[in-house]
Parts: structure tokens; sequence; C-alpha cells
């Protein structure tokens, strides 16, 4: 056990050398290694949120929202199927609770007809169901000429993956407007985007600039219809909204149900100023379809107002002058300039596919972070010196020989973490500390295996060799109970929590080789240096 | 050469499972009280499992005006609020009870901070919403629970099933004794709570698998010894140990306690707790059971459960 071929000294030393390299970066300020040679390494620990402040903000998708609108939209599908093809139907209906559409054919001469068009409408869902055949929605016959169109789970599941998918990116073009370092934007379960953006400083903005779905539509303001009428008689005519602008007190339009040109359009926003008037406002720019449409409009409906409308908010409703021939127009509607900013930057990201809300917030400031650390370096200093005390007054000089080892392994952790680039928190500092405890009770239970080898009368080689063997069972199987409750914290646990596993699994891991393997070699040059008679334990 | 200071010497011979009524009493109350506790003080939940929003702000005058926040907060009838000084007189934790919408809970915070406006650092806001808060609490309880059956089978798997049964036994005892801590002293119990208890768990049972493995080694070592004498050596034998490993990680730990700031007060201090308490139940719970549950001998011979009179006249 004592006796280490060239080979094992050399590896040993090798993974305590590259570990303290990897480390050092750590002690030195992130300017200092930038200008450092670019071989040397410099990964420093991510800090977590908790320690360098930022915002966690946790969005899910609204579910009912989404189907809502697949089902409208499968509506007029349904509608628009059944008119091409001249087939007369009555009762078409959706329903939410079933995540159906239903409609009834008229004549029963059209009904196999009908069936067979509207099946067309299921599609194969692609991805993991590709080749299962399954279907995005079952369409089955019911009594009395019925036809049902049923969204299946794939199919829902598929759309759900897609429509978190392009929150994802339309998330990540805005929060990249704030220009800070590092945004993290992640899809966590079925209908969720965790979004972590370090160093934030201005969350209710952040905040405000990601809930806002974005959905921009034009459309013509109801010249016939009296706002104010159909406010008091609350009677809405079938074709049209009542929207109410977005200042207060709110403003109701009466604005028709059609709309000319949708957001989807849009090239390029940008914020701006009036030529004439100076106030803020927002430019944008159609694509080759939106500009041919909104020219068409604009030249139909030249004296009559139309309105810009945001989220089922009107934003302006001026009127058509002369028709916009050039596919770019402006928005003013009393902006600040941060406002028509960050208007520019939700139309220039597009639309999110459904609405966005905050389910869970966790942000740190700045100032909070650095007194956490200045905590948490602190107590760490202070335990680790009690430790090391204590440690070398049990045991002399194996409590030296086991404190050169708890050094290394904090610094074998820190080499790893930099190295994995995982991330530091303050319960991962205090899992630090609980590494040290475990660390040395490694070699409490050696050194105590020696003692009691002492007292039964074996020669010092003898006995730290046995020592060594017979604790080893020991420590493994005490280490692996902690492992496993780690383990299960890790999978539990997010963000600080989290941190509190990894640095405490890593720690746990370095231990067995630096407590046992590191020390049993300092023991070994010791015993071939000094040749006791007695060990000093 | 410094050889060490023994502080416990190498020969101690304490009747630790000997005198076990006394300590059954002891362990009884220990798990018992706390549940009385839980039971009628209540445990003083945190948003992650009750939702709400809890903002920790900076005032920049030295000492916060308690009474001026607590009006301006209580003004905007947000339901139960709750306005604490935080560590220092400057510091001032505002709770807010949970919202009946995800909407609302984001409104408050922005009512919050709309009446209390640019004069203070918001050093820390969280909110968590009716939806994520039932889903922690799910985790959290799942988590423990897997944690004990991983537990119970490896020790199952490594020894026999006495060994963990009685371990389990201790970790159950360990558990209610540090939730009873946090019912008495009304800590928050949130999120790192569980991580408290989780990281105990696995402390507590590396403590208990060394005298397990003393007592098997025991075991196999002296036949004939009563099972109540083999047990008593074997904690004898490795309180050293078990002494020494407490001191230090307590040692470790203790400064952040003291020294470690608000945000991880209450974890240490569990922690801290959860040290002693996993001390104790190793000698004074996980070792006593073995005796009841009566561990097996190498042979195969089932000891017979627990006859302490025979033992007795045994040793006499």
């Amino acid at each position: 056990m004592l006796h280490f071929p060239q080979w094992k000294v050399i590896l040993v030393l090798g993974v305590v050398i590259g570990g303290i390299i990897f480390a050092l970066p750590n002690l030195f300020a992130r300017s200092t290694m930038e200008s450092m040679p670019a071989w040397l390494p410099h990964h420093q620990v991510n800090l977590g949120l908790d320690l360098q402040g930022g915002a966690h903000l946790l969005y899910q998708l609204d579910e009912n929202e989404m189907v809502e609108d697949w089902l409208n939209k499968l509506r007029d599908d349904v509608r628009e199927t059944l008119r091409k093809d001249r087939i007369s139907y009555t009762d078409l209906t959706q329903n939410l609770a079933d995540r159906s559409v239903s409609v009834r054919i008229r004549e029963g001469t059209d009904y196999d007809k009908a069936y067979d068009e509207l099946r067309k409408l299921s599609v194969p869902v692609g991805g993991t169901f590709a080749l299962s055949g399954v279907r995005n929605m079952d369409v089955s016959r019911s009594g009395d000429n019925g036809i049902v169109l049923k969204a299946t789970d794939a199919g829902l599941t598929q759309r759900m993956n897609s429509a978190i998918q392009a929150s994802i990116e339309t998330i990540r073009r805005r929060v990249d407007a704030f220009g800070t370092t590092e945004p993290s934007i992640q899809r966590q379960g079925r209908n969720r985007v965790l979004v972590q953006v370090p160093g934030i400083s201005d969350v209710e903005r952040l905040k405000k600039l990601i809930g806002e779905t974005g959905k921009l539509e034009f459309r013509l303001v109801d010249a016939g219809a009296s706002a104010q009428q159909v406010v008091e008689s609350k009677q809405v005519p079938i074709d049209d909204d009542l929207l109410y602008s977005k200042g207060t007190p709110p403003v109701p339009y009466v604005i028709k149900k059609q709309v000319l040109v949708s957001g989807e359009n849009l090239v390029d926003a940008q914020p701006g100023f009036d030529q004439r008037t100076g106030e803020p406002i927002v430019t944008f720019r159609f694509d080759a379809t939106g500009a041919k449409r909104f020219a068409r409009v604009t030249q139909e409906n030249v004296g009559l107002p139309f309105a810009i409308v945001l989220d089922g908010k009107v934003i302006s409703a001026p009127v058509i002058r002369e028709p916009i021939l050039g596919g770019s127009g402006q928005i003013s509607g009393s902006f600040t300039v941060p406002e028509a900013s960050d208007l520019a930057v939700t139309l220039r990201s597009g639309a999110l596919p459904a609405k966005l809300t905050v389910i869970e917030e966790r942000t740190v400031g700045a100032s909070l972070g650095a007194d956490s650390i200045a905590a948490g370096k602190k107590a760490t200093g202070l335990g680790l010196l009690l430790v090391v005390l204590f440690m070398f007054a049990a045991y002399g000089l194996f409590g030296l020989f086991a404190n050169i080892a708890l050094v290394i392994n904090i610094a074998l952790i820190f080499g790893v973490l930099s190295l994995i680039g995982s991330t530091l928190t303050l319960p991962g500092i205090a899992g630090i500390v609980l590494t040290m405890g475990i660390a040395v009770d490694a070699n409490v239970l050696i050194n105590e295996r020696i003692r009691e080898e002492m007292r039964a009368g074996k020669s010092p080689v003898a006995a730290i060799e046995a020592g060594y063997r017979r604790a080893m069972s020991t420590i493994i199987d005490s280490n692996v109970t902690t492992l496993i409750s780690t383990l299960v914290l890790f999978w539990l646990g997010s963000g600080p929590v989290r941190g509190f596993a990894v640095t405490l699994t890593i720690g746990i891991l370095a231990s067995m080789f630096t407590a046992v393997t590191v020390t049993r070699l300092m023991v070994s040059y010791w015993l071939r240096w000094t040749r006791p008679q007695l060990i000093p334990i | 050469m410094f050889r060490g200071i023994h502080f416990i010497p190498a020969d101690t011979k304490i009747g630790f499972v000997r005198l076990r009524t006394i300590s059954w009493v002891i362990s009884a109350l220990l798990t018992v009280v706390p549940l009385l506790l839980v039971w009628k003080v209540g445990l003083n939940f945190g948003i992650d499992f009750q939702g709400g929003t809890l903002m920790e702000i900076q005032t920049k005058e030295s000492v916060a005006d308690l009474a001026d926040i607590r009006a301006k907060v209580h003004g905007l009838n947000l339901g139960e609020v709750q306005v604490q000084e935080f560590g220092a007189p400057n510091d001032v934790l505002i709770r807010i009870a949970a919202q009946p919408t995800e909407k609302e809970q984001q409104d408050s915070i922005t009512k919050v901070k709309q009446v209390l406006g640019d004069q203070v650092d918001y050093r820390r806001v969280e909110v968590v919403g009716p939806t994520v808060s039932s889903e922690l609490i799910a985790g959290g309880t799942v988590a423990v629970v897997v944690a004990m059956i991983a537990i119970l089978i490896y020790i199952w798997f490594r020894f026999e099933w006495q060994f963990a049964v009685a371990a389990i036994a201790s970790l159950v005892h360990d558990v209610t004794g540090t939730i009873g801590l946090y019912s008495a002293l009304q800590l928050e119990f949130n999120l790192s709570s569980i991580a408290a208890l989780l990281t105990i768990i696995g402390y507590s049972l590396n403590d208990k698998v060394v005298i397990f493995d003393r007592v098997r080694e025991n075991l196999r070592k002296y036949r004939k010894m009563p099972l109540t004498e083999l047990l008593d050596l074997s904690i004898n034998e490795t309180l050293s140990r078990t002494v020494l490993t407490h001191v230090t990680t307590f040692l470790a730990m203790m400064p952040f306690v003291i020294v470690g700031g608000e945000a991880i007060h209450g974890f240490a201090l569990a922690m801290c707790w959860g040290i002693v308490i996993g001390a104790y139940s190793s000698i004074y719970v996980a070792a006593p059971l073995q005796l009841i549950l009566g561990v097996r001998r190498d042979g195969g011979m089932a000891a017979a459960p627990a006859k302490p009179k025979a033992q007795a006249r045994a040793r006499a």
C-alpha cells in the first residue's frame, strides 16, 4: 500500500498540479486575467445569479390560449374547405375543453365527400412521431351527418414544441436589445421558458419587454358605428370589435374584425422622431407582400381612419390622407423615448406565439451579491482556519498531512468548477465548507485506525498500511451514502440549491483522492526519509 | 514530535446501549416534541412553498423607518404583509402573501416599487406563483422520500436489513428533530431547508455507516459476545472518530452561522443542529435499534430479538 511506482507518483502530482493551475485564475481579477498570455488557462468559476446579481424569470406559455388559437384557425380552414367545394353545412362550432371542432353537413349526398376533404386537413406529425404515422388530429364521423376534428396529444405536443421554440427565439432577440452579457434562455419542461440575465438592474423594463406579446395589426375603424353608442348599448356589430386605446382614460374605438396587414409582414422597425412635431415615433417597413397589401388598402380607403392595434390595444387611429405605396410608415402614439425604442424592439423581434406569464421570479441586486461573496469568503476562511488548527491539535504531523490534502482538495474543487464551467452559488460555498468536514473525516478514520493498530502492537509501517487499508471500505461506504442524497438534491434542485449539490459532489469525489491517495503519498515519502521507530500519532 | 492531543481516551467503556432506557426517553422526546411543535405552532413556510412575494430592500438612511414602510405597503391592500428588519438596521424584508393569480402576484411588486420609490435599493425580489409553489412542495417531499429509499436499498445491499431499518428509523428521528428546530425558532422553511434536510440525511448516515461497519467487523471477531456488549464495544471503539469528525464539520460550518450573512443563516444553523442530532442518533438510536431488531451473526444464526435479561445474566 505504501509503495508507489514512479508512474503513479507522477500521475498523482500531475492531477494535483493540474487542479491548482486550473484553480489559479480565480485568485485574480477578471481584468488581470485578460491581459495574461492566451496559453494559460483563464476560465474562472461562473458566479451564480445570487452572487453576481441578476434576474431569474420563469415564464409559462398559456396552453389554453394556444389551443384556442389553433381551433379558431381550424374552424376557418373547415369553413374555407367546405365553401370551396360548395358543400352546405351547419352547426360549425369549436369546443375548447374537448379540443375539437365539429360541423354538420346538410345534405347526406355530400357527407362522404366532405369527410374526405376534411380528412386532408389532418397532417402527419413530424419529429419523434414521424415514423409512427400519428397525425396532428383525428377526423371522425359522428351521428346525423356530423364530422368531428379533434386535436391529438401528439399534435398538441408538436404545436407546443414549435411555440416554445419560437418564443425562445423571440425572447432572445428582445433580451439581446439590452446588451447584457451572457443571458441564458432555456426551455423547461413542456410549456416553460427560463430566462436568466446576469447583472441586469432594470428588471421591470426587462419583464415588460419580454411579456408583451407584440401582435401588431392594421385594421379599419368602422366609420359607420359610433363608439359612444356601442359602449352604452353594449351591442357590438357582428363584424367589429370594441377596443380601447392604451392611454388613460382609455378611448373606445369600434374596429373591423378583418386584419388588413399584420406584424408578420414587418421586416424592420426603428425608433425615431417625427420631423414636424419632434415627438418620438417608430418607423417600420413591410416586406413585399405587406407593402403590396398596404398600398391596395390605403388606396381603397383614402379619407377613412384606420387603427394600429398592438395586443388588442389601439395605439393610434390616424386618417389615411393619401395612399401609402412605398411600403413603409410610422406609428406615433405619444410615446416617451424609451417606450418608442422598446416598441421598436418588440415589433422587430416578432410576436410571441401566445401569452407568456411569469410564474417565478428571483432577482438579486448587485450590492447583495457582493455582500454575499464577502460573507462567504469570510466564513469559508474562518471555517478552514478552525478545521486546520483542530486537525493539527488532534493528530500533530498526521493532522498536517490532512491539512495539506484539504487545501489541495479545495483547489481541485475550484479547478474542476472552472474547467466544466459550472456555477458557484452561495449554497455552493456552503457545500465547499461541508466538503472540508467530509474530507478530513476520511483522515480522521484513517488516523484513528492507525492509532488502533499501533495499540495492537504493530510496527509503524504495518500500522499505517493496515490503517489505510481497513479505513478504505468505511470511507467508500460513508461517502456513497452522502453522494446518494447529493444526487437527489441535484435532480430536484434548481439554481442555488443545485450549486450546492454540484460543489458537494465534486468535493466528495475529490476528497477520495486527496484525503486518501495524496496523504498516503506524503506519508510514504515521510516514512522513507525519516524511518521512524514510532509514529507520532 | 507532537503526536496530537488524544481528546477521547482510547479505552472508554461507556455503556451507551446498556443505559438505553434513558436514551429511549430522550429519543422519543426528540421525535415527539417536534411533531407537537409543528402541529401546535406550525412551520414558518417561506414563499417557495406558500407562494407570495418577498422583497429585501436597503434604505439610504442608516436606520430604516419600519413604521413608515409598513404603513405604505399596508395601504396597498395586498392581504397579509410582513415588514421586518433583516440583519442590518437599514435592511428591511417585506413579505406579501400569495395573490390569487400570477398576474396580481406580478402587479404586487410594481405597486410596492411605486410607493417606495427610488429612494431604496431593491436588493432581492422573489416571486413564487401558485403553480410553482405547489410543484416545489411535491418536489421537496419526493426528494426526501426518494433519498431515504435509495439509502435504505444501499444499506440493505451492503449490510443486513436490520442495519437498513435502524438507519432509516434514526434518519426519521434526525429529520423530525431538525424540522422541530425550524418550528421552535420559526426559521423560514424553504427550498434550502430541503437541501439542509437532505444533507443532514446524507451526513448523519455517513456516521451510522461507520459504526455499522465496526459492528459487522466485531460480529465476526467476537462470536460469543452478547449483543449489548458488542454494540457498546463498537461504539466505544469508534467514539474518538465520531467526536472528532463532528467537531471538525461543526467548526467548519459554525462561521457560516455567525458571519455568513442572512441569506444562508437558516441553512447553516440547521446544518449545525443536524450535525449534533446526527451524532446523537448514531449512538443512541441506530445502535440500540439493532439490538431490538436483532442483527444476524455471520453464521446465519439469528440473534434473538432483545432479551436484555438473558444477556445481563450471561454477563454476570
